[in-house]
């Protein structure tokens, strides 16, 4: 399990997140809210070891990530990014990339590996475009097909930034469905979205972020009862009981 | 550098391979059989294998013509795979071994001996060796000191470059005479290149590319880009460097002997991305074979085309490889880019 102990990240000197503590619970879909710049994607990357931390520390089960090679932590969490390089290469040798971290010398991927690469592309229902250039995937298609490498990594804990961005409405239910389905698998799922009704209604847990600091970090009833999204987002949030559950709606803030 | 290839499927990339491996191969016979004297194929054959043979054949085989062959194809599997590593390091498309400061380095290094000392100009394989070393090793220190991006080292590149052209023009104006073995060298060529200038570049060329080969995955996953390639346990940072390290070797041991011929290194790569796709492996060991042909071709036919006079094989080269790239790119228009 991934923890952050008053952690505090940035870049060239300037802290973006300051004094965060939380833990990425297994089992549970965790969704980072908060406005643009809030510091959400500057979270994850110390999180991963991608920015070190200025302040406070990141413990991968209880061991500072300092103490880590790159390839442990990989084995530990995988991380699908917000922008990315699409190099022209067929979607099942682009999931393989995931079990780069388990390879060792010559650095070949083995029938086991193929045998996760596959699954892991039926899992986010890419498996029929195994042969497909990445390149000629729509959009959707080529999200699925880094979600399905994402999986392929095997790790405990699954980070996400923005993975619902610029994918149709079918596209953003499915990636939620998946977030579930590795909740279940007991995975740690943490998503960074910007959809406040879709998260209210799909996290298992929420943290609120606003200029760096954690502002709350608990259910999305508690969270909406807070009435901190509002304060956060200055927009009004409502919620119905639907014939199809408890919906979440936001409307302009009335003055 | 985004392009779909033509070869898609395992099975085609495997024939096309095997083919691109007979290439270099029949140009390297050719090379030795053809040249501005003829010869018997039989007498060839005599010479190389150490029968008995007319002396002016054995002559012209061991001393001229072998040389050449094996600088040629040394030269263009050098500079293309060396271009390969380069674009997919620094993620762009124009990076060539130019762009990291090795010919400017080299270039600097061979004026300044041609304006000190006339009669070392036997050590210029060395001096342009050095001298690209220096290049890239200032361009790559430079960049680790600003952050070492891509953009941070392409920046250095420029910026290096930039000097080394100003010291090579401030050389040819304060020694004038120097401009002749200058002009030689910016050309690139392999004339009376001899197997002892050719033997420790050879080495350094072979086993730079036995690693380079072996760190194909590596460069895969350095495609990803950096974020990604780090969260898949990469050390993106000293992968990029070694890398660059092996380019700059490769490179600089290429134009050691064979000048300034900055067109492979993007062409070549270019035309197996098209044809290929960017696997690394299939794309690098491509770019050496077809490096190693396209060189060797051009070279011969520096040597023959009007004969006994010699052109220059850089000519050769941009005359030859520019109008198939250009018929490759309209090939494929349409395709996302």
């Amino acid at each position: 399990m991934i923890q952050l102990n008053n952690l505090s990240a940035g870049y060239s000197g300037n802290p973006v997140i300051q004094n965060v503590t939380m833990k990425f619970t297994p089992g549970k879909v965790t969704v980072l809210l908060g406005p643009n710049g809030s510091g959400k994607s500057t979270l994850l990357k110390a999180a991963l070891g991608l920015l070190p931390p200025m302040g406070g520390e990141v413990l991968y089960d209880g061991v500072d990530i300092r103490q880590l090679k790159r390839r442990q932590i990989a084995q530990k969490a995988a991380f699908l990014t917000q922008s990315r390089n699409t190099p022209s290469i067929q979607a099942l040798r682009m999931v393989l990339h995931g079990r780069f971290p388990y390879l060792t010398y010559p650095r070949h991927y083995g029938r086991q590996d193929y045998a996760i690469a596959r699954s892991a592309m039926n899992a986010t229902g890419s498996l029929q475009h195994e042969d497909t250039n990445v390149l000629q995937l729509s959009g959707g298609q080529r999200q699925s097909v880094y979600l399905a490498m994402a999986l392929a990594q095997d790790t405990l804990t699954v980070f996400m930034d923005e993975p619902t961005t610029y994918l149709d409405i079918s596209r953003q239910f499915q990636v939620m469905q998946t977030a579930h389905t590795l909740a279940l698998e007991g995975k740690a799922v943490v998503l960074v979205l910007h959809d406040l009704s879709l998260t209210l209604r799909e996290a298992d847990c929420i943290a609120v972020f606003q200029e760096g600091r954690m502002l709350c970090h608990d259910t999305p009833d508690s969270v909406y009862q807070s009435g901190i999204l509002e304060q956060v987002f200055g927009v009004s949030v409502h919620r119905m009981n639907t014939p199809h559950g408890i919906q979440y709606y936001c409307t302009r803030k009335e003055v | 550098m985004k392009s779909l290839q033509i070869f898609s499927t395992r099975r085609s990339n495997g024939i096309f391979l095997a083919g691109l491996c007979i290439l270099p191969l029949a140009a390297a016979a050719f090379s030795l059989l053809f040249g501005p004297v003829k010869l018997p194929p039989g007498q060839a054959l005599n010479a190389l294998t150490g029968r008995e043979a007319d002396p002016v054949a054995v002559r012209i085989i061991l001393y001229s013509r072998l040389p050449r062959t094996c600088a040629a194809m040394l030269a263009g599997a050098a500079l293309a795979v060396s271009g390969a590593v380069i674009q997919t390091v620094l993620d762009n498309p124009l990076a060539s071994p130019g762009v990291i400061g090795v010919n400017s380095g080299a270039g600097f290094a061979v004026a300044f001996l041609c304006a000190a000392s006339p009669p070392a100009q036997q050590y210029t394989p060395l001096a342009a060796f050095c001298g690209a070393l220096a290049g890239v090793l200032l361009v790559t220190v430079l960049s680790q000191r600003t952050g070492a991006s891509r953009m941070t080292v392409v920046l250095a590149g420029v910026a290096i470059s930039a000097l080394f052209s100003a010291g090579i023009d401030a050389v040819v104006t304060l020694v004038p005479e120097a401009v002749s073995g200058i002009t030689d060298f910016r050309i690139g060529g392999f004339t009376g290149v001899t197997m002892v200038q050719l033997t420790p570049a050879a080495w350094l060329i072979l086993v730079s590319l036995g690693i380079v080969l072996s760190l194909s995955r590596q460069m895969d996953i350095l495609a990803l880009g950096s974020d990604t390639a780090q969260s898949l346990g990469l050390s993106v940072r000293s992968v990029r460097f070694i890398l660059l390290v092996l380019a700059a070797a490769l490179a600089g041991a290429a134009v050691s002997f064979g000048g300034l011929m900055g067109f492979v290194g993007l062409v070549v790569p270019h035309t197996m991305r098209r044809l290929l796709g960017e696997s690394s492996f299939p794309l690098l060991l491509s770019s050496a074979l077809g490096g190693a042909f396209f060189v060797t071709v051009c070279d011969l036919l520096a040597r023959v085309l009007f004969s006994p006079f010699e052109l220059p094989v850089g000519i050769i080269l941009a005359f030859t490889g520019v109008p198939f790239f250009l018929w490759l790119l309209f090939k494929q228009k349409g395709v996302r880019i």
